[in-house]
């Protein structure tokens, strides 16, 4: 069926004319209303428009006008401005906030005239490791339904590990891109800071966030950033640098590729079942004429506690903007203008966005700016000289992307630090900058293990090729959690 | 280091967010455990490395200063909670 085909595969179907965009836009519809009741994977569901969408791509297509995207349905996660539609960021904040603009990702993805299904699910603001701080509900790990997806892009996983759709966008301030990917046995890239546009991406913590691509291959993740990336002058951190043909570096051999393996992504704390699947991938590399090369990152021990003082006091400034003046949530009957932002923010946010704009706050306040903030950019730099110099050593970084495979729901939901350890692989690789992905290698106690790569900056295409590369000799990827299949 | 209640308070006072007086002491108990991860960072010297604010160490782009944007206010302000004569409306300010 044409939900157990990859992108690559649907396009190759589009452009050979042996299915329209509308059945296949169609098929995807049916399937996220019979079974996403199950999963809670999308917030909104955009299908009057996602079947103009798809007449119009069906129209181009014919016209001989059609990309390799065209008329490929996909999931946006709900942190992307959509013109007219809710963009909610999880939170009852922004409930009511139909965006009047585009995000430059979605209007990237749509003159590519790929075809969105929907607005996904995701722990609110992106705070989360879990996709259980959503105002519309947990989303269930479709591989195990009393189990986390991960977060925060914890929607696009499930919806697309349940087949909901190919292909999603995610973002990654922490890791939640590569995190979700990885509970659910998908493939998911974090790319270099600036080489995806943040504008109309609902700001987190601005010097961290990244959007990118979340699919079943590498193969599908380069189509989907073939029109995600590049320069945007409406993003004053995107970087102005050629985008290459990500489709075209796939194969090349990853013969004499040199790994590294830090030594402190494998001590304490990595399941042993887990650390076993990545053992057994990183050997297959070796098999495929890869040399294993044991690095060192002295100081990626301190990334969570560096990233729990940079992500929270941006968040606490970026939104300081929900105010209940312009848009989002306002309380009833407001006394003065004090009243108005308190209880509009008291009741707009939930626990775990009021716990880290309260911590930014506490760490941007006056005596503890220095001891906070600036100690933590300091420890930044100490992070991301660990990786300049291992990247003179190496090419790609491997090993776990988390500790443990998916967790039960409200196993962690109470304690915030031992959620926030959850990424401890993760953070290291925004606090640089560097661009990482995840990908399917096998099975811990029946739960999808990701492996981690992490490249030099702007190594998006080398990292894809990796990716590539084992995705052509495993089949993890292409394993299906039961009850999805039909 | 430990929070306590008078602190959160101010500290919410701070972020402008309301917070229930029943749900203090559990925020005081979670952003204290936060701060006691986060002070995991006094174990390194940094004394001389220069502060981070950039992964690239790139500064922000200038732009010219000209117009770019057409004018859209009835459109941004169609999702405001309240409006008059294309402005926004909150209680009053000054007597």
């Amino acid at each position: 069926m044409y939900h157990n085909k990859t992108l690559a595969e649907l396009s190759a179907m589009l452009q050979a004319g042996e299915v329209t965009s509308v059945e296949l836009t169609q098929h995807f519809l049916d399937r996220i209303k019979s079974k996403d009741g199950d999963i809670n994977s999308f917030i909104t569901v955009t299908e009057e428009q996602a079947l103009a969408q798809a007449k119009a791509a069906d129209e181009r297509i014919a016209a001989g006008n059609g990309v390799a995207l065209t008329g490929l349905p996909f999931a946006q996660k709900d942190i992307f401005c959509t013109q007219g539609v809710r963009s909610s960021c999880g939170s009852k904040m922004l409930d009511n906030f139909n965006s009047p603009y585009d995000a430059t990702v979605v209007s990237k993805l749509k003159q590519a005239g790929a075809v969105m299904l929907g607005k996904t699910n995701m722990d609110e603001f992106a705070m989360g490791s879990s996709n259980e701080t959503s105002f519309y509900g947990a989303v269930k790990n479709p591989w195990d339904l009393k189990k986390v997806p991960g977060g925060s892009s914890g929607g696009s996983a499930a919806a697309v590990a349940a087949r909901l759709a190919p292909a999603a966008t995610g973002t990654d301030t922490g890791g939640s891109i590569r995190q979700p990917a990885s509970l659910c046995n998908l493939t998911g890239l974090k790319p270099t800071y600036g080489r995806v546009s943040r504008y109309g991406m609902i700001a987190f913590a601005s010097s961290l966030d990244q959007a990118g691509p979340m699919a079943r291959t590498a193969e599908d993740c380069a189509l989907l950033m073939n029109a995600m990336a590049g320069f945007d002058e409406k993003d004053s951190t995107s970087i102005d640098k050629e985008v290459p043909d990500y489709s075209a570096g796939l194969n090349q051999s990853v013969k004499g590729l040199k790994i590294g393996l830090p030594k402190e992504f494998f001590g304490e704390g990595l399941d042993p079942k887990v650390a076993e699947c990545v053992d057994v991938a990183i050997r297959q590399y070796q098999d495929m004429g890869a040399e294993i090369i044991d690095i060192s990152l002295p100081n990626s021990g301190l990334s969570v506690p560096v990233y729990y003082v940079v992500a929270p006091a941006e968040c606490s400034s970026n939104l300081s903007r929900m105010d209940g003046v312009r848009f989002g949530h306002r309380c009833d009957e407001p006394k003065d203008l004090e009243d108005l932002y308190k209880r509009s923010r008291g009741e707009g946010f939930g626990e775990e966005v009021k716990r880290r704009i309260l911590i930014g706050t506490y760490a941007l306040s006056a005596g503890y700016y220095d001891a906070y903030y600036i100690k933590a950019q300091k420890l930044r730099r100490l992070i991301s000289d660990d990786f300049k110099q291992a990247f003179e050593q190496v090419d790609v970084i491997m090993g776990p992307t988390s500790p443990n495979v998916a967790f039960n729901m409200g196993e962690k939901s109470d304690d915030p630090v031992s959620m926030y350890l959850s990424d401890i692989y993760t953070i290291a690789v925004n606090l640089a900058g560097l661009p990482g992905m995840s990908i399917p290698a096998g099975f811990a106690d029946e739960m999808p293990v990701g492996l981690q790569l992490i490249g030099n900056y702007f190594e998006e295409s080398r990292l894809l090729n990796v990716a590539h590369a084992y995705q052509q000799q495993t089949d993890w990827h292409q394993r299906c959690p039961s009850g999805f299949e039909d | 280091m430990s929070l306590d209640a008078e602190q959160v308070k101010k500290i919410a006072h701070l972020a402008r967010i309301e917070i229930n007086e029943a749900d203090i002491p559990g925020y005081a108990a979670t952003l204290s455990n936060i701060l006691d991860l986060v002070d995991q960072m006094a174990a390194v010297n940094t004394d001389d490395v220069e502060p981070m604010a950039h992964p690239m160490d790139a500064s922000q782009r200038l732009r010219a200063d000209v117009v770019t944007e057409t004018n859209q206010r009835e459109q941004f302000q169609s999702v405001a909670p309240k409006t008059e004569d294309g402005l926004y409306l909150v209680p009053q300010v000054i007597e």
